[in-house]
């Protein structure tokens, strides 16, 4: 299958500093096939992509386009062969249109006037390959997500990309959205485009793949049909079998109520009541912008709202203030861990220890050798792989760097944990690693309130769920008694009800 | 995302020093410079005359570390040497009160400078870059009335921070213990630890539970004494507080600040790299003083170290990150 290869990377190695990244990984990229790189975070996925897209240069091997040998040295000779990235983080404007987004850099002119028409042609024409109906003079900022990440690709379209890349395009998506997504895939595979696919979620694979090459360690494991059994897949990609994905171990609740919510109200969120008792996993369930992670903001004390108590053992907590709620026990591992979670350029022990550094100084100078040492502990506790504990955290892959947040409110001593996606971007060995620290939290008399897009996780790994809709909680459900389905008709609960009808 | 485990401790790694202290490594390569330059650099006065000169933009630039760390930057810092050289003389010699609080009372308007332009800024809303340039001209203006546009002469007290103390120039003095004191409180309190993660990332600082508005609010209360410090040693060794004292200062102790390595960005910075940042920039001054040449190339010839110093800097993160 070599001889009609798009794009091949021949045994490439790449190291940074001691630490092999790549070892001899051979990938090939087939004319409307599409093929996924599978690995837990750490692999060496990303390191593979940004050779392809010209950031690293490989230190051997060989990178074959059509047949013959090029060189990437930067990003633009990338583009010139016809390679196009859609990172996670995508590459748009906001504030322009999505016509000047599509252009932008090579703006058609005429005599130096920028040529608004064929502007607006070009964009409408990228975008009709993708079957888009949008008006290009909407600015990008106004769109979606996945409409953005949608107009990244009939850029890169217009752009003649012959190869495209997409870095786990799913991971912020809805159902729905990933479904769109998905056709627009296989309008591109049909019009001979050659795909790289990353994404954590197994399921995807299946439906979207032709092949996945498996990683692991930086090494090349395998090349796989994509309809592998999703066990094969695990167990190639961590090197063992993993006994379960969703090893929850349901403790007995306690009688009082360790968290209560009593109708909380703000922006969008409409009289919110909820309670959780020692022991428990509330799960929050419901479509994107259906207020779940307004809701667990408000409760840790990181948004203000307008009415409604919140109270942590009976105790009522003061609104908008996450020191006081810190105090009182609460945990808050936030959406994004990059923006919002971590310090990146500060050590693993630093970002540890933050939520600690106040209760343990001593006349405002820092407990440094105590904080050092509740870090270590809670690193090795928490498994947390790293060089050592005064590396920054930035060069942790994203299951470390999730785990050092979760560290931190261990390290804190937190009764009850607000966790907002906490497996987003995260790989399956980490993953279950996550769950098992959510048992013993609870085992210990603690409880969980976690909202999830992932509803595998919501039905793995919670023993209530909760629906919330339009800002409201639209039902509650014993997990053992849910299931996908049952969630989804909650979450769907008087949402375009009169659309449904006027389709039907 | 691929996680890289750090280089084992291996004798002494020269590139990582190199790396790590290119400030350090130019103000040496400098020094050298200069001397086979001008055999007069390294003479006894002269040096003297080079700490003198580094004490009133080391000392500023101390204080405005701490903005810088916490991702904030402060102008209003020349303004506020002057307003308080200006009260603690005033205090003095026009309302004549006791010489012995001039100096508390320096550093008290300084701190509650500083206060204002941190509570417009965390409280008002406003970037610290406004938020400063507003004070900037505010407490200029302020000087200019309080002193109706003439010089006022120092009380003792202010005029022995600017004098002898035995052999030693009380300014170096004051330069090494508040650099201490600066690098005490920037590396070992929780103000700055708070810092440098207030600076690192505003938003995780805040939802770890960290006062991130208290934070602003004392870095430039912390920036403001310190000015207030600067000012009165450069009016001690005038024996009189100007109106127009360390006007465009705030400039310079950006430049040290910058030049020591740290990040304008946030999250990043030290105290010893500050004070080599300003010897950088004095030693270029005296140095070229020395050779006579003119005030005028002197001007183009620190742009070019601070945009040089600056680039090096950048493309050695670069290199470290990937």
């Amino acid at each position: 299958m070599s001889n009609d290869a798009l794009l091949v990377l021949d045994r490439v190695c790449k190291s940074f500093g001691p630490v092999q990244v790549i070892d001899e990984v051979t990938v090939e990229v087939h004319a409307g096939k599409v093929s996924v790189l599978l690995g837990e975070n750490g692999a060496g996925k990303s390191t593979l992509i940004k050779m392809i897209a010209g950031v690293h240069n490989a230190d051997s091997g060989r990178i074959l386009m059509n047949g013959k040998e090029v060189q990437i040295p930067d990003t633009k000779a990338s583009e010139a062969l016809g390679i196009a990235t859609i990172h996670q983080e995508l590459n748009l404007v906001p504030s322009m249109t999505i016509a000047e987004n599509i252009t932008l850099g090579r703006v058609p002119r005429r005599f130096g006037i920028i040529n608004r028409r064929e502007m607006r042609r070009i964009a409408r024409e990228a975008l009709d390959q993708l079957g888009l109906n949008l008006d290009v003079n909407t600015p990008v900022g106004d769109l979606g997500l996945a409409q953005q990440q949608l107009v990244e690709i009939a850029k890169a379209l217009s752009l003649d990309a012959r190869v495209l890349i997409l870095d786990e395009p799913t991971a912020a998506l809805t159902n729905a959205e990933i479904a769109g997504l998905f056709e627009v895939v296989s309008q591109l595979k049909t019009k001979g485009v050659g795909m790289v696919f990353i994404s954590h979620h197994l399921d995807e694979i299946a439906a979207i793949g032709d092949f996945v090459n498996v990683l692991r360690d930086g090494k090349f494991i395998a090349t796989v049909p994509a309809d592998t059994p999703e066990n094969e897949l695990v167990r190639l990609m961590v090197g063992r079998d993993i006994d379960a994905q969703f090893p929850r171990q349901a403790a007995t609740p306690g009688e009082q109520n360790l968290l209560s919510v009593e109708n909380l109200s703000v922006g969008p969120l409409q009289n919110i009541s909820l309670s959780v008792r020692p022991g428990e996993v509330v799960a929050l369930a419901g479509l994107m912008g259906a207020g779940r992670t307004e809701l667990i903001r408000a409760i840790a004390g990181a948004d203000k709202y307008t009415s409604g108590t919140v109270k942590v053992a009976g105790k009522k907590l003061p609104r908008n203030d996450v020191a006081a709620a810190t105090r009182a026990g609460l945990g808050h591992v936030p959406e994004d861990r990059k923006t919002q979670g971590l310090v990146l350029d500060a050590s693993v022990a630093e970002n540890i220890g933050y939520a600690t550094m106040a209760s343990t100084a001593t006349a405002g100078l820092v407990d440094r050798k105590g904080q050092r040492e509740r870090a270590e502990k809670v690193a090795a506790r928490l498994r947390i792989r790293m060089g050592n504990i005064d590396q920054p955290i930035r060069s942790l892959s994203g299951g470390n760097q999730q785990k050092a947040v979760f560290g931190r409110w261990f390290s804190a001593g937190a009764k009850v944990l607000l966790l907002d996606e906490p497996t987003r971007g995260v790989d399956v060995g980490a993953k279950v690693e996550i769950y098992e620290l959510i048992n013993e939290i609870t085992a210990s008399g603690g409880c969980v309130l976690m909202a999830s897009s992932e509803l595998p996780e919501v039905l793995g790994m919670s023993d209530r769920v909760l629906v919330m809709s339009q800002g409201r909680i639209a039902g509650e459900l014993a997990t053992n008694e849910a299931t996908q389905d049952s969630i989804m008709a909650l979450a769907v609960s008087n949402v375009h009800r009169e659309d449904e009808m006027g389709k039907k | 995302m691929s996680s890289v485990a750090t280089t084992p401790k291996k004798g002494f790694d020269f590139k990582a020093f190199l790396a790590n202290n290119g400030a350090l490594v130019g103000l040496v390569v400098l020094c050298l410079a200069m001397f086979i330059a001008t055999p007069r650099f390294l003479t006894g006065p002269n040096l003297m005359n080079i700490g003198i000169q580094v004490s009133t933009i080391a000392v500023m630039a101390f204080g405005m570390t701490f903005v810088i760390v916490a991702a904030g930057i402060d102008l209003s810092v020349g303004s506020i040497a002057a307003i308080s050289a200006m009260t603690s003389s005033y205090w003095v010699t026009t309302a004549g009160l006791p010489d012995g609080l001039s100096i508390v009372v320096g550093l008290a308007i300084g701190g509650l400078c500083g206060w204002v332009t941190g509570a417009m800024s965390a409280y008002g809303k406003l970037p610290t870059f406004i938020a400063s340039l507003a004070m900037l001209t505010i407490v200029r203006g302020l000087t200019l009335v309080i002193s109706d546009g003439r010089p006022i002469a120092t009380g003792d007290s202010v005029s022995w921070l600017g004098g002898d103390l035995g052999f030693m120039p009380v300014p170096i003095l004051i330069l090494i213990v508040s650099g201490l004191i600066a690098a005490f409180v920037l590396n070992r309190t929780i103000i700055g630890k708070n810092a440098f993660a207030v600076g690192g990332n505003t938003e995780a600082a805040r939802l770890s539970g960290i006062p991130v508005k208290r934070v602003l609010v004392t870095v430039f209360v912390i920036s403001g004494i310190f000015a207030a410090l600067s000012g009165m040693i450069l009016a001690g060794r005038l024996d009189s507080a100007q109106p127009t004292l360390a006007s465009g200062y705030e400039l310079d102790a950006i430049a040290a600040v910058v030049i020591g390595g740290a990040s304008l960005s946030g999250g990043v910075g030290r105290i010893s790299g500050t004070l080599i940042g300003a010897l950088v920039l004095a030693v270029i001054r005296n140095g070229l003083n020395l050779l006579s040449v003119s005030a005028f190339w002197q001007q183009v010839v620190i742009g070019l170290v601070i945009a040089i110093a600056v680039g090096f800097d950048v493309l050695r993160r670069k290199n470290v990150r990937h």
